[in-house]
Order: structure tokens, then sequence, then C-alpha cells
């Protein structure tokens, strides 16, 4: 089964000329036909342009071996992406009902850098609403399952990415972060999910949920696809105004990687009561082989740790409140009518927005009110820092650290109901990262009892992906977990 | 002389940590142009009265010498030079609705008539 190729494996197959980009797309199209009733993971599929997409792909594939110039690595595989980044001509949700039927003009930067590389989009995946949730059980369009148990949720809100990858639908798709979206999913479908420094990665056309903490990044099969797909996308982009300008150090992933001069973290605040008994094991354990790999570890900690969950759900809704301003239904979106402007905006707002977005819009709405402001915005903003001020303490005495993405493997649809402070405190371990704008990638380390998948997270230094990346993969060098398949 | 408390840490007010009324709901759901039904209001006052009463545990740092983190990078803004630049034509721009007339958006009256 081609689709079930990774990246790296599909691209020397294009190269070699074994199957077209068509052949591929179309395996892919057919996969995730046969199994979307199953898993839900899309909610757009681009068969059509992404087959158009796939035969340029294959010109300029049978012209480069003619020619015998080099191949660029990236040309022809199909990508999935997160039904929050623009792709022109493309339906674009975002998950939610406000924007049913939207189709913007313009591509997302990360999106186009891949696009320009000869990346084929092949659809979009469903994530919860305005990526506002950590299992797209927030979905306007329905809830994705997980592939290694359908009753199960894939995390999220980059739920259907982390599923397309998972169930070999794609090798490799695109999600966001904002508070744990890519890292979490990764981590319950037994995928590798890079969140990048914040500013590493364009936004542009990543429509905003919280500003100075949305990230966009990759999910895909392991760390050497996953960085072939971020080597491109990143970089200053001057259509977003908080990428900087710095060199991008060059993944090098060996095939026998030594870790050795490496240090790493263990922040003790990350290895709490309340963790499955499983999940701290199987992270145990992964520590253990960095260390046989020559990697030197410490106990660090990170005292601000507790703080993370309410500075975030006061700074993310608060910048959500601002953001989702622009939903009126005036210029796009259904409109609910009224005799006046007024009403209009409010029974559009009322009746479109989710339940997650509208709590989440009132919630920053109160945290910026007058008279509130200082106490909860202007607090969480300082607290913002002592938890930045942690990690650049942690950073002086090692290289990254090491955790667990979240407390449990995948729960079960519908666990958290309505409850969604319970929802909130899944994310306790993937927070902290996007608050200090530092990098954190998730990788699966095994399975609990009932075969669902264990992840890791390391976080490393601003700009730093590159050491993340050689780690997870000279890991994954020596390790099988990331080559096992849900049985569909 | 100094006005009175000045160089004193400054005393933070501490929000007394209780439910949200029925009507302080309805004023966020104002602010923030939501039409929400009665059962929705009550609806969101329970939980976002027990999301206020998780944060309060901010509260509780001392953060009077803490500067507030409002930006990832600070100091080096990348702001292009103010040019003007061909923008999207209009058909472009109102493609996405149907309220339209004249190479406008139609929307209903903004004050009585």
């Amino acid at each position: 089964m081609i689709s079930d190729l990774t990246l790296l494996d599909a691209t020397s197959a294009l190269q070699r000329g074994e199957f077209s980009s068509r052949e591929l797309t179309q395996a892919c199209i057919n996969r995730i036909t046969a199994l979307e009733s199953n898993l839900h993971a899309f909610l757009h599929i681009a068969e059509e342009s992404a087959l158009t997409q796939a035969d340029a792909a294959d010109k300029k594939l049978a012209n480069a071996r003619r020619s015998g110039l080099p191949i660029p690595p990236l040309l022809g595989i199909p990508l999935a992406v997160k039904d929050v980044l623009a792709v022109e001509g493309m339906p674009c949700t975002c998950g939610s009902r406000i924007l049913e039927g939207y189709i913007p003009p313009f591509t997302a930067t990360a999106v186009k850098r891949l696009q320009d590389a000869g990346m084929i989009i092949i659809g979009k995946t469903n994530t919860d609403e305005f990526a506002m949730g950590s299992s797209t059980e927030n979905s306007a369009y329905g809830v994705t399952h997980n592939p290694w148990d359908i009753s199960r949720v894939p995390g999220g809100s980059s739920g259907g990415s982390a599923a397309a990858v998972a169930a070999r639908l794609v090798s490799v798709a695109l999600g966001t972060d904002t508070g744990g979206s890519v890292r979490q999913p990764a981590s319950f479908c037994g995928v590798t999910g890079l969140k990048p420094t914040y500013g590493r990665v364009s936004r542009y056309g990543l429509i905003a949920y919280g500003s100075s903490l949305d990230c966009c990044g990759v999910l895909a099969r392991n760390a050497a696809d996953a960085a072939a797909v971020f080597s491109v996308m990143q970089g200053r982009d001057p259509l977003d105004a908080t990428t900087q300008d710095v060199q991008a150090n060059p993944v090098t992933l060996e095939s026998e990687s030594s870790l050795r001069g490496i240090r790493i973290g263990i922040p003790k605040e990350y290895f709490i009561d309340g963790i499955q008994s499983e999940v701290e094991e199987k992270v145990q354990a992964a520590i253990n082989i960095l260390t046989s790999l020559g990697a030197e570890v410490v106990e660090v900690s990170l005292p601000h740790t507790e703080y993370a969950l309410p500075v975030y759900y006061l700074i993310a809704p608060a910048e959500a409140s601002a953001n989702l301003a622009r939903y009126d239904g005036i210029r796009f979106g259904p409109r609910v009518e009224g005799s006046h402007l007024w009403d209009v905006f409010t029974r559009t707002r009322g009746a479109k927005f989710g339940d997650e977005a509208t709590r989440r819009i009132m919630l920053g709405t109160y945290a910026l009110s007058a008279g509130y402001y200082d106490a909860y915005y202007g607090q969480a903003q300082k607290v913002r820092t002592l938890i930045r001020r942690d990690f650049e303490q942690v950073f002086e005495q090692v290289d990254a650290v090491a955790c667990p993405v979240a407390p449990t493997t995948a729960f079960s649809i519908g666990a958290h109901g309505d409850d969604p402070l319970a929802m909130y405190l899944e994310d306790v371990f993937t927070l902290p990262a996007n608050l200090a704008g530092v990098p954190g990638l998730s990788f699966p380390v095994g399975f609990d009892a009932n075969r669902l998948p264990v992840g890791m997270q390391l976080m490393g230094q601003p700009f730093r992906e590159d050491l993340l990346l050689q780690m997870a993969h000279a890991y994954q060098q020596v390790t099988d977990w990331h080559t096992q398949t849900p049985n569909l | 002389m100094h006005p009175a408390g000045w160089g004193n840490k400054r005393k933070k007010d501490i929000i007394p940590v209780m439910p949200l009324s029925k009507e302080e709901v309805q004023h966020i759901a104002t602010l923030a142009r939501l039409e929400l039904t009665g059962e929705e209001l009550d609806h969101y006052r329970e939980q976002l009265s027990a999301i206020l009463d998780h944060v309060a545990s901010l509260q509780q740092l001392d953060t009077s010498t803490v500067p507030p983190m409002s930006a990832v990078f600070s100091g080096d803004s990348h702001l292009r030079a103010d040019e003007s630049r061909p923008s999207l034509p209009p058909e472009q721009i109102l493609a996405n609705t149907s309220h339209k007339s004249d190479g406008q958006f139609k929307i209903p009256p903004v004050f009585e008539k």
C-alpha cells in the first residue's frame, strides 16, 4: 500500500520512478474515502485540484529525472492541512458554523512554501472550533475518531491531522498549537508532532485564536519526516511581523546518532499525582533509552508550572475575544437577519459560535473589561513572565526538558461531557511551552494496556527545534513504536 | 514630600471570588455582541464562575516587581515601509457574501429611522 510509506520513503520512490505522484495522491484519496465514515478526519477533500497538482509534479519529476537535476525533496508528496489554515479557493471553516461556506482568497505562508516546494494539498482536516479544545469534540462538523480505538478522541485541536497521519491517510499533515494542539493529538494518535518556537513559522493565513501563542506545526510519522517539512515552512515572512530573523540550524539526522554531551532536564513538577501510571512508566523508560544513547539526565525545577493553566485560560480567551470580534455576519460567513445592524451582529454571533468559542469569548471579554483588567489579564501577563523565567533558568543548565505530553492516553468520546475545566486540565503539560514561546516535540514511546499510544514531550531552547528533532530521531533509530500501525 | 503611599508596594486589588450574577453574564454577552437565551446565560454563569474560581489562584502570587510579558519577542519589530500596495479586487472581496450591491457590502440600518 503506497499510502503507507513515510514521506522520505515516498520521496525516494517518486525519484526512482517506482510510481507517480498521481498514483500516490490517488492512493491517499482512496484510503481517505474508504476510512472517512469511521474516522471523520477530513472536513474537505480536494480530489480534483490534488490530482491536477499531482500531474504537474509528475511533469517536474520527469523533467528532473531526464536532465539529471536534483529533485526537490517534497515534490509530489500529498499534504493534509488543518482547517484553520487558509488555502486559496478551498473552503475554510475553522470547525465553526460562523465560517460555513467561507472560501479564502489567499493562502497561508506555511502552506504556500510547501506548495511551492511541490507538495500537494489533499484536503482540510477536522479541528475543534477555532482550535479551541483538546479532543475535536468542539468541531461543529462532528468529532474525529482515534484510529487506535474509534470510541476514543484523537486529541485536539489538530485531531483530524493527527488521525490522518496515524491512519496512514497521508504521511504528513499541518497542525497548529496554541496550548498543545499539535503535541497532545500527536501523543493520543501515536505520531510525531512538532510545535516550533513562537515566531519561527509564519502565522500569516493561520486564522487567529491567541496571537501571542499560536504556532503552525507539523504532524508526521517520525522525526525525520517532520524535519523535512519544518525546514521548508519555517523562516522570516514579511507578512508576519512576529517572525524572527534567526538562521535555522540544519537538522542533521544521522542513522546512528549519539546523544553524548546533551543534557536533559527532568522537571519534577511534570511527574505528579494523577498521571496515568503507564504514561509515567513509558516516559521514564524512554528517558532511560536517551541516557543509553549518551545523554546526561538531571532533575530540574520549573516552579511556576501550576500557574500555567490559569495564566493560559486568561490570556488565550482574552486574545480570542479580540480576534473573534471580526465574525459579525457582514463580509463572510452566514448572516442571521435583523432589522438593525446591532441585531445582525448579536444574532449571527449568538447563533453561529459553538459552546466553547462562546465560553472563551465571554471569559476573555470579562478578563479585559473595565475594573477587572489589572486583576485578571494584567496579573496573568506578569505570571507569564515568571513562567518564561523558569525556562530561561532551566536552559542555563540543560539543553532540553523531557516530560509527559498529557496526563493520560486518549480518553473516550464524551468523557468530559459538560465540564470545561476537566477538559482544560488535559493541557497542563503542554501550555507552558506556548506561554514561554519555546519549541516542543511529541513522539510515541509505547502503549498502555488498552494499546493506546503514549507520547513523550521534549521542550527546547528557542530556535533549537533541530536538537529536539535530532534527539527524537536518535530514539526512533533504536525503537519501533513510531512504525506501529492501528488496525483499521 | 511624596504623595501618600508613594514608594510603598502597591497593594493589588484582590477580587473576591463570587459567582457571577445573571446580570453580569448578560453584561458580558452584550459587550461581546452575543445574543443568548436565558437558559444559555444560566449555563455560562455557572461555568464561567467555576473557571474564574480556578484562575483566582494567580492572586496568591506577589508580582509587584514583575513586568508583564506582552509579547514573546519584544524590541525588534519588523515593520514594513509604509508604501501603498495593490489590494484584492472588489469582486474578490465581495465573493464571500450574498449581501452586496453596487460593489459594496449591504447592511441593515445602523441607527433608528
